[in-house]
């Protein structure tokens, strides 16, 4: 399989674990999106340097992979595999800040290494949080929530026909390339000539596809409205899941509890 | 490139964020306005091209690396501005949510660099300019091109700007800008040949595409200044309302934190610490973000939190995380154990 | 009453780069009838589609769907009545789910939400496909995909169905259920198609177009029996009549088993 066919793959298999049926799927999208932001605000907002202190909101995507039945493993890789950016901007700053913040025995820590680490617990948590909120909710639930929110209808409704057509196009698009690739004996390069011509037939297949989609819309009295049908509701288990995971966010964020928790540990054991 | 969370701060990403709603608003108003049914099902199909499309790659001669698509140029000629803007918008919102490109708070900033300004600078003031009314095919290729590279230049260098006001990276204002400016003049190039040459064989296989597109962009032309106004209005105040909510609850420990630091990196003969520094005394309202430190004062200075000298307070962090992380692995082992058990009774 | 008929008058549509599409074609589709439209490719069969559902406006010629004339003024009532599937379901399926897909047209066309939902269900139930509803459309099979099709038509409860390739790229066994779907529904029918052997089965009469023109109206029996006729048009006699004409050229055989599953398909 190629990239192309790959990545719509993984979509499709994230839209796979969403029509999942555990309790948490089932709960209002909106809950999880909140929480979920919440939760993304909560952990970016710590001071460059803190370390331990956002340890303990590792509780909530651990606990929630276990409890909607995820698969570890996959969401895991997806988290290594994505956005070397972080990485490559945060090596730096072991190299740029160099003042020692604290020691280890001997060894002498500094802050640039501290906050490098802190980026990569940011990056971990961060990702793995949205991954986790798409992969219990899907894509088009956490669009009608946006809805709800009151994020104009426009873009909702072209962002449903974006994701609805993403498959079909990726496919597309993986079809010629492969139909390319076994015409060419030079296989892993494609010229600049042949890649304009391949993007510019994808789009206009695109336009015409377009079209055709507009007319079926026609057909079925399109007048530029979009309906939905959607109820959602949040009852006592929605208030329940974002009380509770708020508030722990707050504790976690005030308080530094592994630091509370090793100085009990070391308070008992000299 | 994308921004990430990791490397945001909330006031930055808060920022952004507002920013980016606002234009998102404005131009979803903007599509309502021009009425044009078909648009909807377009931006929504076009987007899905832009998104497989930029997973085609192509061989850079003499350089071995490969090129792809960023579309935002594209989408503007294409769809005119608005319409542009939030599909590419989509794009960036799908790849964060799929493939973590970037992230949910990043999401903000990932919209404005790569969107904003291909689509509400580039496209208006260059490729317009350029192209005028009456396109050609060679005037059509330089509006391309030139449009393209300032595009993503002007988002290289939000990304810098982005990412220094956060003050999470201790990479220096003077070298980011010197290490992103470059590396995105040949992204630019590349992505303005792309476009270029994509815009050129569509003109040729079917003009009345551009030509209506055309016209819509004529219409919106006149809207344009008050638009960025409106952007500079609403990020200005929207930054200058969290600093100053940062700066009116300031913590007491970080402040002095980030001003030894800074000073003894003054003292340090390095050039890049010393600009750092530089850089970080102008801005040094920024990195101190908001929405810190909720807690109770007595309490903080009881047990300082983990950027403390103290080595004994440094142990007892370290074996304090270790033993929550696994306790919090304990408690996903437990809650698995009780699902799978769980499965079998529904 | 409405009558359900479908009457073209000398219809001529040529495509603004110049290629003729049609160049006078007149026929008329009468209450509760079944045509097969059938073409080689280019023939002009989905131009004339094109125009039975107001898509495409004739340069000449005048077109009466049901008991109106069809003009802008009424092109909603008349699509409400001339249900279309289209070839790709992928163009037809557009909405985040099959729900929203077939819930699509009855909105539109002012249905509460309530009496939306109840359509909805029956009209998948038609179809055979009542447990997809939740599914996204790109999680489906092409059969599936076909069957949700024709729901989000009936759902509008059109009087004439017009359905353009119904059995393209089905497999054999998605194609025996299409067909015996169609058998069961009462509407007046036009459905273009390369696929002889539905024509035969679902069709007792066929109109065939060659280059934009009416070259035959006849019975389909008639019509596929007449070899060099169907040379001339780019067409082939349909294979079960190839291999019975060998044995015994006035049996067609009747598809009649394995139909039953169709609705209980799990």
């Amino acid at each position: 399989m190629n990239n192309i066919g790959k990545n719509s793959f993984d979509i499709g298999r994230m839209d796979a674990l969403a029509a999942g049926d555990s309790l948490l799927h089932r709960l209002d999208p909106r809950a999880k999106l909140i929480t979920t932001l919440v939760f993304i605000v909560a952990v970016v907002s710590f001071d460059k340097y803190a370390l331990s202190a956002i340890l303990p909101f590792f509780l909530y995507p651990i606990a929630l992979i276990s409890l909607g039945g995820l698969p570890y493993n996959y969401l895991l890789k997806k988290v290594l595999i994505v956005s070397p950016f972080a990485i490559l901007i945060g090596v730096f700053n072991p190299l740029l800040d160099r003042e020692i913040l604290f020691h280890i025995g001997s060894v002498g820590i500094s802050g640039g290494f501290v906050s490098f680490l802190s980026i990569l617990l940011r990056f971990v948590l961060t990702v793995t949080a949205a991954l986790i909120l798409i992969s219990l909710t899907g894509f088009n639930a956490v669009c009608e929530s946006m809805r709800k929110f009151g994020v104009p209808k426009p873009f909702i409704v072209q962002l449903l026909f974006f994701y609805r057509y993403l498959f079909v196009m990726t496919d597309e698009a993986d079809r010629m390339v492969r139909a390319r690739s076994l015409r060419t004996f030079n296989s892993g390069t494609m010229s600049f000539r042949i890649f304009i011509s391949l993007i510019g037939h994808l789009l206009l297949r695109t336009l015409d596809r377009a079209e055709r989609i507009y007319r079926a819309m026609c057909c079925r009295g399109f007048d530029g409205h979009f309906y939905l049908i959607r109820s959602m509701k949040i009852r006592v288990p929605e208030i329940i899941f974002m009380s509770g995971w708020v508030s722990l966010f707050v504790l976690f964020r005030c308080t530094n509890v592994p630091l509370h928790l090793g100085t009990l540990i070391t308070g008992i054991v000299p | 490139m994308h921004m990430a969370d990791a490397l945001i701060s909330p006031l930055v990403g808060a920022t952004m964020w507002a920013t980016t709603a606002g234009l998102i608003g404005y131009s979803a108003k903007k599509l309502k306005d021009e009425a044009d049914d078909r648009k909807i099902p377009l931006m929504g199909v076009l987007g899905a091209f832009i998104f497989a499309a930029q997973m085609i790659n192509f061989t850079i001669p003499a350089t071995g690396s490969s090129g792809h698509l960023g579309g935002g140029m594209i989408l503007a000629i294409l769809l005119g501005p608005y319409a542009a803007f939030l599909v590419m918008a989509s794009v960036l919102t799908v790849q964060a949510f799929f493939f973590a490109d970037g992230g949910l708070l990043a999401l903000g900033c990932n919209i404005f660099n790569l969107g904003f300004f291909p689509c509400f600078l580039a496209y208006p003031f260059i490729y317009k300019k350029i192209a005028g009314e009456n396109p050609t095919q060679a005037k059509i290729a330089t509006g391309g091109i030139i449009a393209a590279i300032v595009g993503l230049q002007l988002g290289a260098f939000a990304v810098v700007l982005e990412t220094v006001f956060s003050g999470i990276s201790e990479l220096p204002f003077q070298t980011f800008v010197l290490l992103m400016q470059p590396i995105h003049m040949g992204i630019g190039i590349v992505e303005g040949l792309i476009s270029a040459a994509v815009v050129s064989f569509v003109w040729k296989a079917r003009p009345e595409i551009l030509n209506s597109a055309q016209g819509v962009a004529s219409i919106v032309k006149v809207d344009m200044k008050k638009l960025l106004l409106g952007v500079l209005i609403v990020t200005l105040i929207t930054g200058g309302a969290l600093s100053w909510f940062a700066s009116s609850n300031p913590d007491g420990l970080e402040w002095s934190m980030f001003r030894t630091s800074g000073k003894e990196e003054l003292e340090t003969s390095e050039k890049v610490h010393a600009s750092l520094a530089n850089v970080q005394g102008k801005t040094a309202f920024l990195p101190d973000y908001g929405f810190k430190k909720s807690e109770p004062k007595p309490e903080a200075s009881e047990s300082p939190t983990w950027p403390a000298v103290d080595p004994g307070t440094s142990v007892s962090g370290l074996i304090g995380g270790f033993l929550t992380l696994v306790l919090a692995v304990l408690i996903g082992i437990v809650l698995k154990r009780r699902k799978i058990k769980s499965l079998p009774e529904r | 009453m409405t009558h359900h008929i479908v009457e073209a008058i000398d219809l001529h549509y040529t495509y603004p780069d110049g290629t003729v599409g049609l160049n006078g074609v007149s026929f008329r589709v009468s209450h509760g009838e079944s045509v097969a439209l059938v073409g080689e490719n280019g023939a002009g069969k989905s131009t004339l589609l094109l125009h039975l559902n107001g898509c495409l406006t004739a340069a000449q010629g005048t077109l009466r769907i049901g008991d109106y004339p069809l003009n802008s003024k009424n092109l909603n009532e008349v699509r409400r009545s001339l249900g279309m599937v289209f070839q790709n379901p992928d163009d037809q399926l557009f909405m985040p789910t099959v729900f929203d897909d077939v819930a699509f047209g009855p909105l539109n066309f002012g249905m509460t939400k309530d009496e939306a939902k109840q359509t909805v269900l029956r009209a998948l139930e038609t179809a055979g496909v009542g447990h997809l509803a939740k599914r996204p459309p790109y999680k489906l099979s092409q059969g599936e995909k076909r069957s949700v099709s024709i729901a989000t038509v009936l759902a509008m409860s059109p009087d004439i169905l017009v359905l353009d390739e119904p059995t393209s790229s089905l497999d054999p066994r998605s194609r025996r259920r299409l067909i015996e779907l169609l058998k069961t529904f009462e509407h007046t029918k036009i459905i273009a198609t390369h696929d002889l052997d539905m024509a035969l089965e679902l069709c007792e009469r066929t109109i065939v177009l060659h280059g934009g023109c009416v070259t035959a109206d006849a019975s389909t029996q008639e019509i596929l029996q007449d070899e060099a006729f169907l040379h001339a048009n780019s067409l082939e006699k349909p294979l079960c009549m190839q291999k019975i004409s060998l044995w015994d050229p006035n049996k067609i055989p009747h598809h009649t088993h394995h139909h039953s599953d169709y609705t209980h398909k799990k």
